[in-house]
């Protein structure tokens, strides 16, 4: 009976979790590859191309010149905040996976916990304070600046992350990720539920992840390099680590959360979590596929929105977020619930879907060139 | 609480996006600048002092060096001084006059790139970077086809031209600048109406025309306020005259405002190059240097003469005793130099991300500044 406990509860998530982590780090610096190659296919230049085959050994050798380098501790700095700066944002974007369901269950998920999404929640917010400790710790005044911002902003944007899953929530009337997915299955997608819920939660995610057009606490033209100006070595890759991780947290959850995770189904149709369930470990691996593929996705407008977009200033983001994001938040969740009252689920899918189709056909029109509005047109003098 | 809790930090010279070695001491109140001042010198080489003990063709690689962006207009400055001091302006002939317009106007494309292109990166934009850097190395080759050099030309003599236009070379010119404007439209396409990128320059850094002439900012910063002056119109030199071209004017002085003022002078250095290609064709080749002695000794006297460089007035007052190959004294009045002298101005009350847009949009180049 012990054993059987132990098998349950110890072992078989720790195995899983070593699984999980070991294919998490291999996404991690493949993502780092990715995102060189496709800014280089972006901005009309290569990338990485000379290590390996289309330079794919550059996910070694990148790790192997973080280890290599010499370690550069500033005799100025504090030293114990200045160590533990980049291992707290490191330790919970990790400890997430295990929350994280990659495919259909039970297989492959470490720990099912029916709060999993709060877990997970409190858990990213934590890696904040790394980025704080770090930047002060590092006695250097870009450092500290670019740490306040990081603080300001994560702090400012938890709550428009947090408010917009709300309405996730009173529709799938679960905290646990797998009933979550299941109800998509089952009905539809948030995405068309919840267009605006999304829309927050995926501009939110961007600026927690201090990404472009967010990256304020390590702009590189102002901070120069924020607040890991003065890591070197592996304490900066630790950092990077630590921003892949928590990208990839974000795109899991925005597609458990708003595309369904591993199901492909509507109404209960299709490739629900029952049928790939049913369909052994071959289903088990389809779920995966289709996990990865929409979390890659989003990872690639991570890397998309990073070559297109100048960077916000700080005062505007916290605009942004305070007087934009909150409301629209809040009063999402007012409409949903009403919506969830009056038991009219099924006129929020038409209207989301109504709204993504103009959304769609308003970007695929051929853009004329770009002209200044009037009250900026340069005038011609002869 | 609420009492203003200074610190100062040095931005610079080692910075990402001081374009060089700008220092700008800052005193800043959280992220408010409370005053901004720049610190210059450290590229300082004396190069106005190396111009009295050199003769004066040896002068013009140096001036290369100084806005080592855009050393054609550079050398265009200086020759054109030591023309005037000589009294043989009219001389040159049309072959040249017409090559140095395009090589200046070429100069300025390339220098408006590499200034869209940092200024960009420095608000966070990326892509503009690599997109300008792709034009502007198009307009380097065609620098090298001319005279084996991309960057510091020395393209230029007193009198003339080194070379007449190598074979080919204008019809390559005249394919790059075909497909010029809708290069421009594509960095447009990515910053015009992008709203970040407006709300990052909007309303940033203004100056009004009253200030800037106060200042004596000169070039894109000048014209952004409003100010209709520029050097090819107000007192043309070479051929400008004879041309066809406008001149961009902005409404509001802000860093928008010059920025669409730049955009918009690519297209017409664009304009200026196209009417010069049928022009050189129709003069006959090999013309290129007027018929003055080989030892260049201008009579006594001083001469002030300035150019419109990409960055705005470029001035050289040159002092001869009328003896010697060389000068008696050289000053060199840089644009940057003077629009750089806005920048406490400018950044005052702005935040410390607004420098590096304030910096951008001056366009300064070290070199030019500290000489």
């Amino acid at each position: 009976m012990t054993q059987e406990l132990l098998m349950r509860y110890l072992i078989w998530p720790l195995v899983k979790f070593l699984v999980a982590f070991l294919i998490v780090q291999v996404i991690v610096a493949a993502m780092n590859w990715v995102e060189r190659r496709l800014l280089g296919l972006i901005q009309a230049r290569l990338g990485p191309n000379r290590v390996g085959w289309h330079g794919l050994l550059q996910i070694v050798a990148d790790p192997i010149k973080f280890l290599l380098k010499e370690d550069i501790v500033p005799s100025s700095s504090e030293k114990i905040a200045y160590f533990l700066g980049p291992m707290l944002p490191l330790i919970p974007a990790f400890i997430v996976f295990c929350l994280i369901p990659f495919g259909p269950p039970p297989m492959f998920i470490a720990a099912r916990v029916n709060v999993a999404l709060l877990l997970v929640l409190a858990l990213t917010s934590t890696g904040v304070y790394g980025i704080i400790l770090g930047g002060w710790a590092s006695n250097n005044k870009f450092s500290l600046m670019g740490g306040l911002r990081s603080a300001a902003q994560m702090v400012s944007y938890e709550v428009p992350f947090g408010l917009s899953i709300v309405g996730v929530l009173m529709l799938c009337g679960s905290l646990d990720l797998v009933r979550i997915v299941d109800y998509q299955a089952h009905n539809i997608w948030n995405l068309f539920s919840q267009i605006v819920a999304a829309f927050i939660f995926f501009v939110s995610m961007n600026a927690e992840n201090n990404r472009t057009p967010f990256d304020l606490p390590e702009a590189e033209s102002e901070l120069v390099a924020g607040y890991h100006t003065e890591y070197s070595a592996m304490k900066f890759a630790f950092f990077m680590l630590a921003e892949y991780s928590s990208m990839l947290v974000n795109s899991c959850l925005m597609t458990i959360l708003f595309l369904g995770g591993w199901t492909i189904a509507f109404d209960g149709h299709g490739l629900t979590t029952e049928k790939l369930v049913s369909m052994g470990i071959f289903g088990g691996l389809l779920g995966f596929a289709i996990f990865f593929a929409k979390v890659m996705f989003f990872m690639l407008v991570y890397i998309w929105f990073r070559a297109t977009f100048p960077r916000f200033r700080f005062d505007q983001l916290m605009d942004l977020g305070w007087k934009w994001m909150i409301p629209l938040a809040l009063g999402n969740i007012v409409v949903t619930a009403i919506f969830v009252l009056a038991g009219q689920e099924r006129l929020m899918y038409w209207i989301g879907f109504v709204t993504i189709g103009a959304i769609i056909f308003y970007l695929s029109r051929k853009p004329a060139p770009a002209r200044p509005a009037a009250s900026h047109k340069v005038v011609h003098a002869s | 609480m609420f009492d203003v809790h200074e610190m100062e930090i040095n931005f610079g010279p080692q910075h990402p996006s001081t374009h060089g070695v700008l220092r700008v001491l800052l005193k800043v109140d959280g992220e408010r600048i409370i005053s901004a001042k720049p610190v210059i010198g450290y590229l300082h080489r004396g190069t106005e002092k190396l111009f009295e003990h050199m003769a004066y063709p040896q002068c013009i690689p140096h001036t290369d060096r100084m806005d080592y962006v855009a050393s054609a207009t550079n050398n265009l400055g200086f020759v054109e001084t030591v023309e005037k001091l000589m009294g043989i302006t009219a001389q040159i002939p049309k072959r040249a006059q017409l090559l140095r317009v395009i090589l200046s106007e070429l100069q300025r494309i390339s220098s408006h790139l590499l200034w869209l292109a940092t200024h960009a990166i420095d608000i966070g934009a990326m892509t503009p970077f690599f997109y300008c850097f792709r034009e502007r190395e198009q307009i380097l080759d065609l620098f090298e086809t001319y005279c084996g050099a991309r960057l510091t030309l020395n393209c230029m003599r007193i009198g003339g031209m080194p070379e007449d236009a190598p074979a080919g070379w204008l019809d390559e010119i005249e394919e790059f600048i075909g497909k010029f404007d809708a290069a421009v439209d594509e960095y447009e396409s990515l910053l015009t109406n992008n709203r970040i990128w407006k709300r990052r320059t909007v309303g940033i850094g203004v100056i009004s025309p009253e200030e800037a002439i106060e200042w004596g900012v000169t070039g894109p910063p000048l014209r952004g306020s409003g100010v209709n002056w520029d050097l090819r119109k107000a007192l043309p030199y070479e051929c400008y005259s004879e041309l066809d071209f406008e001149v961009p004017l902005g409404i509001n002085g802000d860093t928008y405002d010059r920025y669409l003022c730049r955009m918009a002078e690519m297209r017409q250095s664009r304009r200026i190059i196209e009417q010069c290609i049928p022009m050189i064709k129709a003069t006959p080749a090999g013309d290129i240097k007027a018929k003055i002695s080989r030892v260049v000794r201008p009579p006594e006297g001083e001469v002030y003469h300035s150019i419109e460089s990409p960055k705005g007035e470029l001035g050289y007052y040159i002092v001869s005793d009328g003896k010697s190959q060389n000068a008696y004294r050289c000053h060199v009045r840089p644009p940057s130099f003077v629009n750089l002298q806005a920048l406490p101005a400018m950044a005052k009350g702005h935040l410390v991300s607004d420098l590096v847009a304030l910096i951008g949009t001056i366009d300064i180049v070290l070199g030019e500044v500290d000489r």
